[in-house]
């Protein structure tokens, strides 16, 4: 089992509506932030793009924060989520430095913290909270070893891209184009 | 590449990359945080609530956590206006719960008004003051010298009591602020206002035409993500904007219209459907009546004619129309919200209306549907008093068509004037920052300090209630039982809003306010139940329902009753105009003395060195009234001024500086505001996010933070078929050197 997560740029409105349901439902305190929403302006007037694009966390399968953790405070559990044991780390921010998509904050309660994949309700059968929550739908969530998942449905069909390949993490957040 | 750790080194709105999400490593006061657990806590049951963060009112899910504190609301999967998902401002409404700037307790002033300085009173001592004053104002000048204004649930009860004293001037700033231009030039075309949430079949329309509408940065939360829907099958979307807004990104043509000239636009337009014969014809010859009329009006309205005015190239407007008809009927020509521009805004919504009548979009599956209310029996009372004298009095010969009571209309009247007799003395304000809202300031606080009386209700401290007589603060929505939402939708549907806490510090709902007064003011009468929770169980088993079935499900769907959601083929039906069709040509407007068919006229422009001020909607926020939201603020907490590179490069101006607007009248801003360097926009215009530069200290997270449009625009161009308030002919210029002054930041 492989989580994955896939984020259409070409529907997201960048609304942040991700960022505020990942707050309530997961206690991050204000001020901080799992995920995040990226803009990116390409051109000059009147011919120009724009990509949006809700980041977080990409659950690498070849994740440097992990290999990096002294503590083994980060670890990878089932279905390849990427989690911190908190009680285990030691707030070094060894794995802050190594992560190329500056996915992990310190927590204010002095362990690092980042998005979990909302792996307990993932557990339970529901869907991360920035996916449920998403008013553009534009965020698919699943096993990519299920080829009937949403997830493995959408990247079958449309035109991905991951970030930072060159990083070889090996990264289980898409981003379709 | 944007990171987060750039995002924090540089300033918020970068030219390359923006990241728009939580603040990064910035930590803000508040007391939200605390007591809270970084881990999962099991939840403790769930209650119903309807939003009241914007007026879209999405049914959501308020869930506690295990000390029973306000955790997280989510959206009611049945719920035609949110199909379970809220936008960042619903899910984040815990915030406008948990914000430790909230009205606390009753105020009432002790020094006159302009000074803050007020004492804290009991509920007992704030009503009876309220009444005493109320009871000799009526006396001396009749009650129909007190209006209301309001912009939110708790409006209802107050306009109940307004009614009950024998006032009909109950004014939403939703109306001639807003979307009054639009409600009256539908209702002069098809015989039917749009009303909220719009009609519009988005999810299954082929095209979808938004002329500075926003949608997307204006979380309009059904149609946004209709329009996900419509992108994912592929839907073509034309975005006509002097600004490259988010939709405009997801457009297959962008129109970089020249500010003002929309309806010289949309009239090429109706002349390329005319001329290359694109329109419906069996449909705009059952239903619609001028045809001829208007196939002569537009006859030299050609893209060419458009192209001077316009800047829009004249092939890509007939490109564009051609899109249109293609798609047709299945096309939106959308028509907006926030409408009140240049002040002949009715007639380029006419335009908007002719234009959907020609493609027959109107009754057709992906462009418009019919809706249908649930109609829930109101509470017995007695009949209102018949009131003596309305605004209108004061306006002999003015905005004939406005269907409602002005805003402005009623601040106008209220402000001293040897020409007028009846003066409003008395203002009850709930749930709207009218200083924020009404443009003009100077005049509003010329109205405001002729009163005898000003009553402001809100959860709040906000601009309006430092002017206050008394303030009454609000319960929040998540802490109180509210009227059932009925909005009209695909099927009719009601919603149900509980309180899932109790009343934070001494703060009591609208109802309970209200009730008190008509207690007070002996009109008790026209409040027949003691509690709501009695009222809305009575209602709701008239409807075959209750209130511990709604509390159970939140939200209830019924069937429709009356007619399909789309026309049948060949149906025939009766438009409620004069003439029985959909008017091309407007009797209503012909009978009132205005242009029967839109003509395009020529708006002022900037002078050289300004530039026309617009304004938006960021999707994190709604007016002014979400600016100190503990939650909300940690995704933006301040706005910027958009401004072109070429313009930039002759002010010397780079992204993140802080400069001041002045306005063609030398009004400054109230604070200064950050720039945003960008290719989105064109160089005759500066566009910002309105709802900030609060100027009231007590909101300490919005206070000084960014500029305020509303302060910027001193020049009215009012619509005098409706009196609406067109407020796209304000021009700023720069103040660069802020001569030492400090930035809240």
């Amino acid at each position: 089992m492989r989580y994955a997560m896939a984020v259409d740029t070409k529907k997201c409105v960048g609304c942040s509506d991700c960022v505020v349901a990942c707050q309530t439902e997961n206690n991050v305190p204000i001020g901080y932030c799992r995920d995040w929403v990226v803009e990116v302006m390409d051109g000059t007037y009147p011919r120009l793009e724009i990509e949006l694009r809700s980041e977080r966390c990409n659950h690498c399968e070849n994740a440097p924060c992990v290999r990096c953790c002294p503590t083994g405070a980060s670890h990878i559990v089932d279905g390849g989520i990427v989690l911190v044991k908190p009680n285990k780390c030691i707030g070094c921010g060894a794995c802050i430095a190594s992560c190329p998509y500056d996915a992990r904050y310190p927590h204010p309660k002095g362990y690092v913290d980042k998005c979990t994949f909302c792996v307990h309700r993932v557990s339970q059968g529901m869907k991360p909270a920035c996916v449920s929550v998403c008013p553009t739908k534009c965020m698919y969530f699943g096993d990519l070893d299920d080829p009937n998942s949403d997830v493995s449905m959408v990247l079958k069909k449309r035109k991905y891209k991951t970030l930072i390949p060159e990083a070889g993490t090996k990264p289980h957040l898409y981003f379709l184009i | 590449m944007a990171t987060r750790r750039q995002f924090i080194r540089i300033s918020a709105m970068g030219t390359g990359a923006v990241m728009a999400g939580a603040a990064g490593l910035k930590l803000f006061g508040s007391g939200i945080t605390e007591g809270q657990k970084a881990t999962f806590t099991a939840l403790t049951g769930r209650t119903p609530t309807y939003c009241e963060v914007c007026f879209w009112k999405c049914a959501g899910w308020v869930y506690k956590d295990e000390n029973g504190s306000i955790k997280k609301i989510i959206g009611n999967a049945e719920d035609q206006n949110c199909n379970g998902r809220l936008c960042p401002r619903g899910t984040g409404g815990v915030g406008m719960y948990h914000d430790d700037d909230r009205l606390r307790r009753p105020l009432i002033r002790t020094e006159e008004r302009g000074k803050q300085s007020f004492r804290e009173a009991t509920w007992e001592e704030a009503f009876d003051y309220i009444a005493e004053k109320i009871k000799v104002i009526s006396a001396e000048h009749g009650p129909e010298c007190i209006a209301l204004f309001t912009h939110g649930s708790g409006g209802k009860y107050f306009s109940t009591l307004l009614r009950a004293l024998g006032s009909p001037h109950i004014a939403a700033p939703s109306y001639a602020q807003c979307r009054g231009p639009r409600e009256v030039a539908f209702q002069a075309t098809f015989g039917e206002a749009l009303d909220s949430p719009e009609p519009l079949d988005i999810r299954d329309t082929r095209c979808l035409v938004l002329i500075g509408s926003h949608l997307g940065e204006n979380m309009h939360n059904g149609q946004v993500q209709e329009m996900s829907d419509a992108i994912d099958k592929g839907a073509t979307i034309i975005t006509v904007d002097p600004r490259f807004s988010t939709a405009a990104g997801k457009s297959k043509y962008w129109l970089p219209i020249k500010p003002a000239t929309d309806l010289a636009l949309l009239l090429a337009w109706i002349n390329v459907i005319i001329s290359e014969e694109l329109y419906d014809k069996p449909y705009v010859e059952k239903y619609t009546y001028g045809f001829e009329y208007l196939k002569e009006h537009v006859k030299n309205m050609t893209p060419e004619w458009a192209y001077g005015i316009t800047t829009i190239d004249p092939t890509v407007i007939r490109e564009t129309a051609r899109e249109m008809a293609n798609a047709a009927p299945a096309v939106i020509v959308h028509p907006g919200r926030h409408v009140t521009w240049y002040g002949d805004d009715t007639q380029r919504l006419r335009a908007v209306a002719i234009l959907n009548a020609l493609l027959g979009s109107w009754g057709r599956r992906g462009g418009f549907f019919r809706t249908e209310t649930f109609e829930l029996p109101e509470p017995p009372h007695p009949a209102y008093p018949t009131p003596k004298r309305t605004w209108r009095t004061e306006f002999p010969d003015l905005y004939k068509l406005a269907d409602t009571v002005l805003a402005n209309g009623v601040c106008d009247a209220t402000v001293p004037d040897p020409s007028r007799n009846c003066k409003f003395q008395a203002w009850i304000v709930n749930g709207t920052n009218l200083m924020e809202t009404l443009p003009n300031q100077e005049n509003t606080l010329k109205a405001i300090q002729a009163l005898q009386l000003l009553v402001v209700i809100d959860t709040m401290p906000m601009e309006i209630t430092g002017w206050a007589d008394v303030v009454l603060p609000e319960c929040t929505y998540l802490e109180r039982y509210d009227d059932l939402r009925v909005g009209p939708h695909r099927k009719p549907q009601i919603a149900l809003r509980a309180p899932a806490a109790e009343p934070m510090y001494d703060t009591k709902p609208a109802f309970y306010m209200a009730r008190e007064l008509a207690k007070r003011l002996g009109v008790i009468e026209y409040f027949p139940f003691e509690k709501i929770e009695d009222q809305l169980d009575w209602q709701l088993k008239q409807a075959g329902s209750s209130l511990e079935e709604m509390k159970r499900i939140g939200v209830k769907t019924f069937d429709r009753t009356a007619d399909n959601l789309f026309f049948f083929p060949d149906e025939e039906v009766e438009f409620y105009t004069a003439t029985g069709k959909i008017e091309l040509y407007s009797t209503a407007l012909e009978g009132a003395g205005f242009d029967p068919m839109p003509r395009y006229t020529v708006h002022e422009e900037p002078p050289a060195g300004y530039y026309r001020l617009n304004y938006g909607r960021a999707p994190m926020h709604t007016f002014s009234r979400t600016a100190n939201n503990p939650n909300l603020t940690d995704l933006m907490d301040e706005n910027s001024v958009w401004v072109n590179p070429r313009v930039a490069k002759e002010w010397g101006l780079s992204t993140g500086q802080y400069v001041h607007l002045v306005n063609q009248d030398g009004k400054k801003s109230e604070f200064p505001i950050k720039v945003r360097v960008t290719e989105r926009i064109r160089w005759d215009s500066v566009y910002m996010v309105h709802g900030f530069g609060h100027q009231e200290k007590k909101l300490r997270r919005s206070y000084g933070k960014g500029a305020s449009d509303t302060n910027l625009i001193t020049k009215v161009l009012v619509d005098p078929v409706m009196g609406g308030t067109g407020m796209r002919g304000n021009f700023v210029t720069f103040i660069t050197d802020l001569a030492g002054e400090e930035v809240v930041s």
